[in-house]
Protein backbone atom coordinates (compact mmCIF):
# COMPACT_ATOMS: atom_id res chain seq x y z
CA UNK A 1 0.00 0.00 0.00
CA UNK A 2 2.75 2.25 0.80
CA UNK A 3 4.50 1.84 -2.86
CA UNK A 4 1.05 2.23 -4.40
CA UNK A 5 0.49 5.65 -2.58
CA UNK A 6 4.24 6.57 -3.93
CA UNK A 7 3.10 5.65 -7.45
CA UNK A 8 -0.22 7.43 -6.68
CA UNK A 9 1.30 10.40 -5.22
CA UNK A 10 4.28 10.26 -8.50
CA UNK A 11 1.41 10.35 -10.77
CA UNK A 12 0.29 13.78 -9.30
CA UNK A 13 3.27 15.33 -8.95
CA UNK A 14 4.35 14.28 -12.82
CA UNK A 15 0.48 16.43 -13.56
CA UNK A 16 2.18 19.63 -12.38
CA UNK A 17 6.19 18.80 -14.26
CA UNK A 18 3.37 18.35 -16.85
CA UNK A 19 2.23 21.36 -17.12
CA UNK A 20 6.25 22.42 -17.31
CA UNK A 21 6.84 20.60 -19.97
CA UNK A 22 3.82 21.14 -22.20
CA UNK A 23 5.21 24.69 -23.22
CA UNK A 24 8.93 23.14 -23.82
CA UNK A 25 7.69 20.24 -25.79
CA UNK A 26 6.39 23.54 -28.17
CA UNK A 27 9.30 25.12 -27.91
CA UNK A 28 12.21 22.58 -27.71
CA UNK A 29 10.56 19.55 -29.46
CA UNK A 30 8.68 21.13 -32.25
CA UNK A 31 10.14 24.54 -33.02
CA UNK A 32 14.08 23.40 -31.60
CA UNK A 33 14.69 26.58 -29.78
CA UNK A 34 16.40 25.83 -26.03
CA UNK A 35 14.53 28.25 -23.73
CA UNK A 36 17.18 28.66 -20.74
CA UNK A 37 14.53 31.12 -19.18
CA UNK A 38 11.57 28.64 -19.36
CA UNK A 39 11.80 27.27 -15.18
CA UNK A 40 12.50 31.33 -14.34
CA UNK A 41 9.45 32.70 -16.41
CA UNK A 42 7.43 29.91 -14.50
CA UNK A 43 9.02 31.32 -11.60
CA UNK A 44 8.76 35.00 -12.44
CA UNK A 45 4.63 34.21 -13.29
CA UNK A 46 4.61 32.06 -9.68
CA UNK A 47 6.18 34.68 -7.61
CA UNK A 48 3.43 37.47 -9.12
CA UNK A 49 0.86 34.72 -8.50
CA UNK A 50 1.75 35.44 -4.97
CA UNK A 51 1.49 39.13 -4.89
CA UNK A 52 -1.50 39.25 -6.78
CA UNK A 53 -3.20 36.79 -4.66
CA UNK A 54 -1.86 38.80 -1.20
CA UNK A 55 -2.69 42.24 -2.55
CA UNK A 56 -6.09 41.33 -4.19
CA UNK A 57 -6.87 38.83 -1.64
CA UNK A 58 -7.89 36.79 -4.51
CA UNK A 59 -7.61 32.54 -4.96
CA UNK A 60 -5.16 31.21 -6.74
CA UNK A 61 -7.31 30.49 -10.38
CA UNK A 62 -8.54 34.21 -10.50
CA UNK A 63 -4.48 34.90 -10.01
CA UNK A 64 -3.94 32.65 -13.35
CA UNK A 65 -6.76 34.29 -15.43
CA UNK A 66 -5.39 37.52 -14.90
CA UNK A 67 -1.71 36.10 -14.82
CA UNK A 68 -2.24 34.13 -18.20
CA UNK A 69 -2.92 36.65 -21.20
CA UNK A 70 -0.02 38.93 -19.53
CA UNK A 71 2.04 35.56 -19.72
CA UNK A 72 1.47 35.38 -23.21
CA UNK A 73 1.82 38.96 -24.18
CA UNK A 74 5.06 38.63 -22.78
CA UNK A 75 6.17 34.93 -24.51
CA UNK A 76 4.76 37.19 -27.74
CA UNK A 77 7.46 39.74 -27.38
CA UNK A 78 9.76 37.54 -26.22
CA UNK A 79 9.81 35.50 -29.51
CA UNK A 80 9.81 38.72 -31.51
CA UNK A 81 12.11 40.87 -29.88
CA UNK A 82 15.02 38.47 -28.80
CA UNK A 83 14.45 34.76 -30.20
CA UNK A 84 13.42 35.80 -33.47
CA UNK A 85 16.86 37.45 -33.58
CA UNK A 86 18.54 34.53 -33.04
CA UNK A 87 16.82 31.63 -34.34
CA UNK A 88 18.46 29.19 -36.96
CA UNK A 89 20.42 26.11 -37.72
CA UNK A 90 22.34 26.98 -34.95
CA UNK A 91 21.09 26.07 -31.24
CA UNK A 92 23.68 28.27 -29.67
CA UNK A 93 22.43 32.41 -30.17
CA UNK A 94 19.10 31.36 -28.67
CA UNK A 95 20.72 28.79 -25.68
CA UNK A 96 23.04 32.20 -25.36
CA UNK A 97 20.45 34.56 -25.17
CA UNK A 98 18.03 32.87 -23.19
CA UNK A 99 21.08 31.74 -20.58
CA UNK A 100 21.30 35.64 -20.01
CA UNK A 101 17.47 36.31 -19.82
CA UNK A 102 17.19 33.43 -17.18
CA UNK A 103 20.35 35.32 -14.85
CA UNK A 104 18.68 38.89 -15.80
CA UNK A 105 15.17 37.13 -14.34
CA UNK A 106 16.77 35.35 -11.51
CA UNK A 107 18.45 38.55 -10.10
CA UNK A 108 15.28 40.58 -10.75
CA UNK A 109 13.27 38.50 -8.75
CA UNK A 110 16.23 38.62 -6.13
CA UNK A 111 16.05 42.45 -6.40
CA UNK A 112 12.17 42.36 -5.92
CA UNK A 113 10.88 39.40 -3.72
CA UNK A 114 14.12 38.65 -1.76
CA UNK A 115 15.76 35.43 -1.88
CA UNK A 116 13.08 33.78 0.59
CA UNK A 117 10.93 31.01 -0.62
CA UNK A 118 7.62 31.69 -0.52
CA UNK A 119 4.03 30.10 -1.08
CA UNK A 120 0.26 31.21 -1.87
CA UNK A 121 -2.11 31.11 0.57
CA UNK A 122 -5.36 29.51 -1.06
CA UNK A 123 -7.53 29.71 1.85
CA UNK A 124 -7.24 25.58 2.81
CA UNK A 125 -6.97 24.51 -0.91
CA UNK A 126 -3.66 23.44 -0.55
CA UNK A 127 -4.55 21.02 2.04
CA UNK A 128 -7.57 19.75 1.61
CA UNK A 129 -7.70 15.77 0.99
CA UNK A 130 -10.09 13.34 -0.26
CA UNK A 131 -9.50 9.63 1.26
CA UNK A 132 -9.91 6.26 -0.78
CA UNK A 133 -9.82 3.31 1.27
CA UNK A 134 -5.91 3.47 3.25
CA UNK A 135 -5.04 6.46 0.49
CA UNK A 136 -5.08 10.28 1.06
CA UNK A 137 -4.97 12.22 -1.89
CA UNK A 138 -4.75 16.01 -2.40
CA UNK A 139 -7.59 17.89 -3.64
CA UNK A 140 -5.14 20.55 -4.82
CA UNK A 141 -2.75 17.65 -6.55
CA UNK A 142 -5.93 16.14 -7.96
CA UNK A 143 -7.08 19.95 -10.06
CA UNK A 144 -3.22 20.01 -11.19
CA UNK A 145 -3.48 16.46 -12.32
CA UNK A 146 -6.95 16.80 -13.84
CA UNK A 147 -5.81 20.63 -15.61
CA UNK A 148 -2.58 18.70 -17.09
CA UNK A 149 -4.83 16.23 -18.88
CA UNK A 150 -7.13 18.88 -20.41
CA UNK A 151 -3.92 21.31 -21.22
CA UNK A 152 -2.18 17.98 -22.44
CA UNK A 153 -5.31 17.08 -24.69
CA UNK A 154 -5.72 20.66 -25.86
CA UNK A 155 -2.09 21.64 -26.89
CA UNK A 156 -2.44 17.87 -28.54
CA UNK A 157 -5.05 19.04 -30.64
CA UNK A 158 -3.81 22.53 -31.72
CA UNK A 159 -0.96 21.06 -33.38
CA UNK A 160 -2.60 17.66 -35.02
CA UNK A 161 -5.13 19.61 -36.59
CA UNK A 162 -5.95 23.27 -36.23
CA UNK A 163 -4.52 25.90 -38.76
CA UNK A 164 -2.21 26.97 -36.68
CA UNK A 165 -1.05 24.10 -35.84
CA UNK A 166 -0.32 22.53 -38.99
CA UNK A 167 1.26 26.33 -39.82
CA UNK A 168 3.79 25.66 -36.92
CA UNK A 169 4.72 21.86 -38.09
CA UNK A 170 5.13 22.91 -41.68
CA UNK A 171 7.59 26.23 -40.35
CA UNK A 172 9.53 23.94 -38.08
CA UNK A 173 10.05 21.20 -40.87
CA UNK A 174 11.32 23.35 -43.44
CA UNK A 175 10.80 27.24 -42.59
CA UNK A 176 12.22 28.41 -46.09
CA UNK A 177 9.77 26.12 -47.83
CA UNK A 178 7.00 27.30 -45.58
CA UNK A 179 7.75 30.94 -46.31
CA UNK A 180 6.95 30.14 -49.90
CA UNK A 181 3.82 28.24 -48.72
CA UNK A 182 2.44 31.53 -47.96
CA UNK A 183 3.46 31.28 -43.75
CA UNK A 184 5.40 33.57 -41.88
CA UNK A 185 7.37 31.72 -39.83
CA UNK A 186 8.26 34.46 -37.48
CA UNK A 187 5.01 35.14 -36.93
CA UNK A 188 3.68 31.60 -36.05
CA UNK A 189 6.60 31.25 -33.73
CA UNK A 190 5.78 33.80 -31.94
CA UNK A 191 2.08 32.44 -31.19
CA UNK A 192 3.78 29.30 -30.55
CA UNK A 193 5.96 30.91 -27.73
CA UNK A 194 3.08 33.07 -26.50
CA UNK A 195 1.45 29.47 -25.84
CA UNK A 196 4.41 27.79 -24.15
CA UNK A 197 4.67 31.16 -21.96
CA UNK A 198 0.96 31.52 -21.23
CA UNK A 199 0.87 27.82 -19.80
CA UNK A 200 4.10 28.33 -17.94
CA UNK A 201 1.42 31.33 -15.98
CA UNK A 202 -0.84 28.37 -14.95
CA UNK A 203 2.25 25.74 -13.78
CA UNK A 204 3.90 28.82 -11.98
CA UNK A 205 0.47 29.49 -9.79
CA UNK A 206 0.36 25.98 -9.51
CA UNK A 207 3.60 25.28 -8.06
CA UNK A 208 3.50 28.33 -5.80
CA UNK A 209 0.14 26.92 -4.84
CA UNK A 210 1.19 23.36 -3.95
CA UNK A 211 4.57 23.75 -2.72
CA UNK A 212 7.12 27.01 -2.18
CA UNK A 213 9.23 29.26 -4.81
CA UNK A 214 12.42 31.16 -4.48
CA UNK A 215 13.78 33.30 -6.89
CA UNK A 216 16.54 30.65 -7.60
CA UNK A 217 14.21 27.90 -8.54
CA UNK A 218 13.92 28.13 -12.61
CA UNK A 219 17.01 26.30 -13.49
CA UNK A 220 15.77 22.81 -11.52
CA UNK A 221 12.05 23.17 -12.69
CA UNK A 222 14.18 23.83 -16.45
CA UNK A 223 15.32 20.38 -16.24
CA UNK A 224 12.29 18.40 -15.12
CA UNK A 225 10.71 20.20 -18.29
CA UNK A 226 13.48 19.03 -20.61
CA UNK A 227 13.85 15.71 -19.04
CA UNK A 228 10.23 15.26 -19.60
CA UNK A 229 10.36 16.36 -23.22
CA UNK A 230 13.19 14.14 -23.85
CA UNK A 231 12.03 11.01 -21.80
CA UNK A 232 8.70 11.60 -24.24
CA UNK A 233 10.35 12.01 -27.24
CA UNK A 234 10.79 14.93 -29.47
CA UNK A 235 7.43 16.91 -30.60
CA UNK A 236 5.08 14.76 -29.25
CA UNK A 237 2.87 16.29 -26.89
CA UNK A 238 1.30 13.07 -24.68
CA UNK A 239 4.91 12.46 -25.15
CA UNK A 240 5.83 15.02 -22.62
CA UNK A 241 3.01 13.91 -20.65
CA UNK A 242 4.10 10.77 -20.19
CA UNK A 243 7.77 11.80 -19.48
CA UNK A 244 6.39 13.88 -17.06
CA UNK A 245 4.55 10.83 -15.16
CA UNK A 246 8.06 9.00 -15.38
CA UNK A 247 9.67 11.56 -13.69
CA UNK A 248 7.58 12.28 -11.49
CA UNK A 249 6.50 8.51 -9.92
CA UNK A 250 10.46 8.19 -10.05
CA UNK A 251 10.91 10.82 -7.73
CA UNK A 252 8.21 10.22 -5.10
CA UNK A 253 9.52 6.14 -5.22
CA UNK A 254 13.10 7.69 -4.82
CA UNK A 255 12.03 9.51 -2.06
CA UNK A 256 10.24 6.66 -0.35
CA UNK A 257 13.66 4.45 -0.74
CA UNK A 258 15.74 7.56 1.12
CA UNK A 259 14.71 11.00 1.43
CA UNK A 260 17.48 12.89 -0.07
CA UNK A 261 17.02 10.53 -3.21
CA UNK A 262 14.11 11.52 -5.12
CA UNK A 263 15.69 14.31 -7.61
CA UNK A 264 18.45 11.89 -8.24
CA UNK A 265 16.58 9.08 -8.83
CA UNK A 266 14.85 11.22 -11.30
CA UNK A 267 17.94 11.77 -13.17
CA UNK A 268 18.72 8.32 -12.91
CA UNK A 269 15.76 7.00 -14.95
CA UNK A 270 16.29 9.71 -17.33
CA UNK A 271 19.51 8.78 -17.81
CA UNK A 272 18.40 5.56 -18.25
CA UNK A 273 15.30 5.98 -20.98
CA UNK A 274 18.35 7.81 -22.88
CA UNK A 275 20.21 4.72 -23.14
CA UNK A 276 18.00 2.34 -23.86
CA UNK A 277 15.53 4.41 -25.56
CA UNK A 278 17.24 7.72 -27.13
CA UNK A 279 14.35 9.02 -29.13
CA UNK A 280 11.89 8.74 -26.09
CA UNK A 281 8.70 6.78 -25.07
CA UNK A 282 6.71 8.31 -28.05
CA UNK A 283 8.72 9.05 -30.32
CA UNK A 284 7.44 10.96 -33.50
CA UNK A 285 8.87 9.37 -36.49
CA UNK A 286 10.68 11.67 -38.88
CA UNK B 1 -1.82 41.96 -76.32
CA UNK B 2 -1.20 39.58 -73.64
CA UNK B 3 -0.11 41.81 -69.77
CA UNK B 4 3.30 42.01 -68.35
CA UNK B 5 3.27 39.85 -65.46
CA UNK B 6 6.59 39.36 -63.99
CA UNK B 7 9.55 41.53 -65.17
CA UNK B 8 13.04 42.09 -63.76
CA UNK B 9 14.99 44.81 -64.69
CA UNK B 10 19.08 45.05 -64.36
CA UNK B 11 18.47 42.19 -61.44
CA UNK B 12 21.84 41.88 -59.77
CA UNK B 13 22.15 38.97 -56.67
CA UNK B 14 24.84 37.94 -54.52
CA UNK B 15 25.34 35.16 -52.19
CA UNK B 16 27.50 37.10 -50.12
CA UNK B 17 30.61 38.42 -51.44
CA UNK B 18 29.77 36.12 -54.27
CA UNK B 19 27.94 38.02 -57.17
CA UNK B 20 25.69 35.19 -59.02
CA UNK B 21 23.51 37.12 -61.37
CA UNK B 22 24.31 40.37 -63.60
CA UNK B 23 21.97 42.81 -65.17
CA UNK B 24 19.06 40.06 -66.00
CA UNK B 25 16.66 41.20 -67.96
CA UNK B 26 13.47 38.58 -67.76
CA UNK B 27 9.85 38.67 -68.28
CA UNK B 28 7.08 36.59 -68.41
CA UNK B 29 3.08 37.81 -69.76
CA UNK B 30 0.38 36.44 -68.22
CA UNK B 31 -0.56 32.77 -69.45
CA UNK B 32 3.18 31.65 -70.92
CA UNK B 33 4.97 29.27 -70.27
CA UNK B 34 8.84 30.28 -70.14
CA UNK B 35 11.39 27.85 -69.84
CA UNK B 36 14.85 28.94 -68.55
CA UNK B 37 18.15 26.82 -69.67
CA UNK B 38 21.77 26.62 -68.69
CA UNK B 39 23.93 24.30 -67.35
CA UNK B 40 25.19 24.21 -63.80
CA UNK B 41 25.66 27.23 -62.21
CA UNK B 42 24.36 29.65 -64.36
CA UNK B 43 22.11 31.13 -62.34
CA UNK B 44 18.86 29.86 -63.12
CA UNK B 45 17.95 28.73 -59.34
CA UNK B 46 19.03 31.97 -58.25
CA UNK B 47 16.75 33.76 -60.55
CA UNK B 48 13.97 31.91 -59.04
CA UNK B 49 15.43 32.76 -55.29
CA UNK B 50 15.52 36.55 -56.18
CA UNK B 51 12.24 36.06 -58.02
CA UNK B 52 10.49 34.76 -55.17
CA UNK B 53 12.19 37.06 -52.02
CA UNK B 54 14.77 34.51 -51.22
CA UNK B 55 18.02 36.36 -51.98
CA UNK B 56 18.02 40.39 -51.32
CA UNK B 57 17.85 42.30 -54.26
CA UNK B 58 16.37 45.86 -54.28
CA UNK B 59 12.93 46.64 -54.91
CA UNK B 60 12.74 48.52 -58.22
CA UNK B 61 14.69 44.95 -59.87
CA UNK B 62 11.40 42.80 -60.25
CA UNK B 63 8.42 44.00 -61.32
CA UNK B 64 5.08 42.14 -60.72
CA UNK B 65 1.52 43.23 -62.17
CA UNK B 66 3.34 46.86 -62.45
CA UNK B 67 4.49 46.99 -58.69
CA UNK B 68 8.45 46.87 -57.55
CA UNK B 69 8.09 43.80 -55.31
CA UNK B 70 11.83 42.69 -55.24
CA UNK B 71 13.35 42.00 -52.05
CA UNK B 72 9.41 41.49 -50.46
CA UNK B 73 9.80 38.10 -47.86
CA UNK B 74 8.66 35.26 -49.73
CA UNK B 75 5.03 34.92 -47.65
CA UNK B 76 3.78 38.34 -48.94
CA UNK B 77 4.62 37.43 -52.57
CA UNK B 78 2.46 33.91 -52.51
CA UNK B 79 -0.02 36.31 -51.22
CA UNK B 80 -0.14 38.46 -54.64
CA UNK B 81 0.63 35.49 -56.44
CA UNK B 82 3.98 33.87 -56.72
CA UNK B 83 4.59 30.31 -56.11
CA UNK B 84 7.57 28.15 -56.17
CA UNK B 85 8.44 24.66 -56.58
CA UNK B 86 11.74 24.39 -55.26
CA UNK B 87 14.66 22.23 -56.09
CA UNK B 88 14.98 18.73 -54.14
CA UNK B 89 11.06 18.86 -53.65
CA UNK B 90 11.53 20.58 -49.82
CA UNK B 91 8.13 18.93 -48.29
CA UNK B 92 7.26 19.45 -44.93
CA UNK B 93 8.33 15.82 -43.46
CA UNK B 94 6.35 14.39 -40.30
CA UNK B 95 3.58 15.54 -42.36
CA UNK B 96 0.66 13.63 -44.47
CA UNK B 97 0.31 14.59 -48.42
CA UNK B 98 -3.03 15.99 -47.40
CA UNK B 99 -1.81 18.06 -44.71
CA UNK B 100 0.87 19.35 -47.09
CA UNK B 101 -1.39 20.49 -49.29
CA UNK B 102 -4.03 21.96 -46.96
CA UNK B 103 -1.32 24.11 -44.94
CA UNK B 104 -0.59 25.73 -48.50
CA UNK B 105 -4.54 26.32 -49.19
CA UNK B 106 -4.66 28.20 -45.86
CA UNK B 107 -2.23 30.77 -46.39
CA UNK B 108 -1.33 31.02 -50.18
CA UNK B 109 -3.79 33.62 -52.44
CA UNK B 110 -7.49 33.56 -52.48
CA UNK B 111 -9.12 32.76 -56.08
CA UNK B 112 -12.43 34.30 -57.39
CA UNK B 113 -14.96 31.78 -56.16
CA UNK B 114 -15.10 28.73 -57.78
CA UNK B 115 -12.05 29.37 -59.74
CA UNK B 116 -9.53 28.12 -57.39
CA UNK B 117 -7.53 25.03 -56.91
CA UNK B 118 -8.90 22.91 -54.18
CA UNK B 119 -7.96 18.85 -53.02
CA UNK B 120 -10.03 17.24 -55.10
CA UNK B 121 -8.57 19.37 -58.29
CA UNK B 122 -5.11 18.28 -57.00
CA UNK B 123 -6.43 14.57 -56.71
CA UNK B 124 -7.76 15.13 -59.95
CA UNK B 125 -4.55 16.10 -61.75
CA UNK B 126 -2.21 13.42 -59.77
CA UNK B 127 -4.51 10.56 -59.43
CA UNK B 128 -1.42 9.03 -57.50
CA UNK B 129 -2.00 11.03 -54.76
CA UNK B 130 -5.60 10.91 -53.87
CA UNK B 131 -4.80 7.34 -52.56
CA UNK B 132 -1.77 8.33 -50.69
CA UNK B 133 -3.67 11.57 -49.04
CA UNK B 134 -2.93 9.91 -45.45
CA UNK B 135 0.91 9.16 -46.14
CA UNK B 136 3.71 10.90 -44.77
CA UNK B 137 5.29 12.42 -47.56
CA UNK B 138 8.86 11.20 -47.27
CA UNK B 139 7.03 7.31 -47.17
CA UNK B 140 6.27 8.48 -51.02
CA UNK B 141 8.63 8.02 -54.34
CA UNK B 142 10.53 10.55 -55.92
CA UNK B 143 8.31 11.47 -58.65
CA UNK B 144 5.10 11.20 -56.00
CA UNK B 145 6.58 13.90 -53.82
CA UNK B 146 7.94 16.22 -57.01
CA UNK B 147 3.60 15.98 -57.44
CA UNK B 148 2.88 16.71 -54.17
CA UNK B 149 5.45 19.99 -54.25
CA UNK B 150 3.66 20.99 -56.84
CA UNK B 151 0.26 20.38 -55.72
CA UNK B 152 1.06 22.64 -52.67
CA UNK B 153 2.19 25.25 -54.89
CA UNK B 154 -1.31 25.33 -56.80
CA UNK B 155 -2.67 25.41 -53.52
CA UNK B 156 -1.66 28.97 -53.05
CA UNK B 157 -3.61 29.69 -56.19
CA UNK B 158 -0.65 31.15 -58.35
CA UNK B 159 -0.65 33.70 -61.21
CA UNK B 160 2.76 32.74 -61.76
CA UNK B 161 4.00 29.39 -61.47
CA UNK B 162 8.37 29.00 -60.90
CA UNK B 163 9.22 25.26 -61.30
CA UNK B 164 13.00 24.44 -60.52
CA UNK B 165 14.10 21.50 -62.11
CA UNK B 166 10.94 19.45 -61.70
CA UNK B 167 12.82 16.20 -63.70
CA UNK B 168 15.74 16.41 -61.40
CA UNK B 169 16.52 12.97 -60.24
CA UNK B 170 13.52 10.85 -61.39
CA UNK B 171 12.72 8.20 -63.97
CA UNK B 172 11.86 9.20 -67.63
CA UNK B 173 8.25 7.66 -67.43
CA UNK B 174 7.91 9.59 -64.34
CA UNK B 175 9.10 12.97 -66.18
CA UNK B 176 6.63 12.47 -68.72
CA UNK B 177 3.67 11.86 -66.56
CA UNK B 178 4.61 15.31 -64.30
CA UNK B 179 4.87 17.12 -67.73
CA UNK B 180 1.85 16.23 -69.00
CA UNK B 181 -0.09 18.19 -66.10
CA UNK B 182 1.47 21.35 -67.21
CA UNK B 183 -0.62 22.01 -70.11
CA UNK B 184 -3.67 21.49 -68.17
CA UNK B 185 -2.10 24.34 -64.96
CA UNK B 186 -1.60 26.90 -68.23
CA UNK B 187 -5.11 26.04 -69.03
CA UNK B 188 -6.06 27.54 -66.24
CA UNK B 189 -4.32 31.02 -66.88
CA UNK B 190 -1.20 30.16 -64.38
CA UNK B 191 1.82 31.38 -65.87
CA UNK B 192 4.74 29.07 -65.58
CA UNK B 193 8.29 29.52 -65.72
CA UNK B 194 10.63 26.05 -66.12
CA UNK B 195 13.90 25.92 -65.01
CA UNK B 196 15.27 22.78 -67.18
CA UNK B 197 18.13 21.22 -67.75
CA UNK B 198 16.90 18.71 -70.69
CA UNK B 199 17.20 21.19 -73.54
CA UNK B 200 14.57 19.39 -75.71
CA UNK B 201 12.31 18.85 -73.19
CA UNK B 202 12.33 22.49 -72.11
CA UNK B 203 11.85 23.15 -75.86
CA UNK B 204 8.68 21.06 -76.06
CA UNK B 205 6.98 22.25 -73.00
CA UNK B 206 7.31 26.00 -73.15
CA UNK B 207 6.53 29.08 -75.92
CA UNK B 208 9.12 30.90 -75.25
CA UNK B 209 12.80 30.18 -73.72
CA UNK B 210 16.06 31.77 -72.08
CA UNK B 211 19.44 30.46 -72.31
CA UNK B 212 21.22 31.14 -68.90
CA UNK B 213 25.49 31.49 -69.24
CA UNK B 214 27.54 32.75 -65.87
CA UNK B 215 24.75 34.86 -64.13
CA UNK B 216 23.92 36.65 -67.69
CA UNK B 217 20.50 36.16 -70.01
CA UNK B 218 22.55 34.28 -73.20
CA UNK B 219 19.34 33.84 -75.89
CA UNK B 220 16.10 34.69 -75.41
CA UNK B 221 13.38 33.33 -78.47
CA UNK B 222 10.33 31.18 -79.30
CA UNK B 223 11.01 28.03 -78.18
CA UNK B 224 9.66 26.48 -81.73
CA UNK B 225 11.97 28.54 -83.88
CA UNK B 226 15.34 28.53 -82.24
CA UNK B 227 17.90 26.38 -83.89
CA UNK B 228 19.76 23.70 -81.95
CA UNK B 229 23.08 25.62 -83.10
CA UNK B 230 21.88 28.79 -81.47
CA UNK B 231 21.42 27.21 -77.81
CA UNK B 232 24.86 25.25 -77.92
CA UNK B 233 26.45 28.38 -78.10
CA UNK B 234 24.61 30.07 -75.89
CA UNK B 235 24.34 27.51 -73.15
CA UNK B 236 28.23 26.76 -73.38
CA UNK B 237 29.92 30.03 -74.57
CA UNK B 238 31.49 31.02 -77.75
CA UNK B 239 34.79 29.39 -76.55
CA UNK B 240 33.36 26.29 -75.92
CA UNK B 241 30.85 25.48 -79.00
CA UNK B 242 31.20 22.19 -80.59
CA UNK B 243 27.34 21.42 -81.03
Amino acid sequence: MQWLDAVLQGVLLGGLYAQYALGMTLMFGVMRVVNAAHGDIMVLLGLCGIALTAWLGIGPYAAMAMLTPIAVLLGYALQRVVLNRVIGDDPLPSLIATFGLSTAIQNLLLEVFSADARSLNAGGLESASVGIGELHLGVLPLQIFGAAVVLTTGLDLVLKRSRFGRALRASAADAEAASITGIDPKRIYAGATAIATGLLALAGVFQATRATLSPADGPAQLIYAFEAVIIGGMGSVWGAFIGAIVLGVSQVVGSRIDAGWGSLVGHLVFIGILCLRPQGLMARQR
Amino acid sequence: MTANLLSTRQLSASYGDFQALFGVDFHVDAGEVVALIGANGAGKSTLLKSLMGLLPVSPEMVQFEGQPVGGMPAHALVRRGLALVPEGRRLFTGMSVEENLRVAAEHGRAAASGRGWTLPRVYELFGMLQTKRNQAVEALSGGQQQMVAIGRALMSNPKLLLCDELSLGLAPLVIKEIYAALPAIAREGTAIVLVEQDVSLAQQASNRLYCMLEGRITLTGTSSEIRRAAIAQAYFGATHAVA
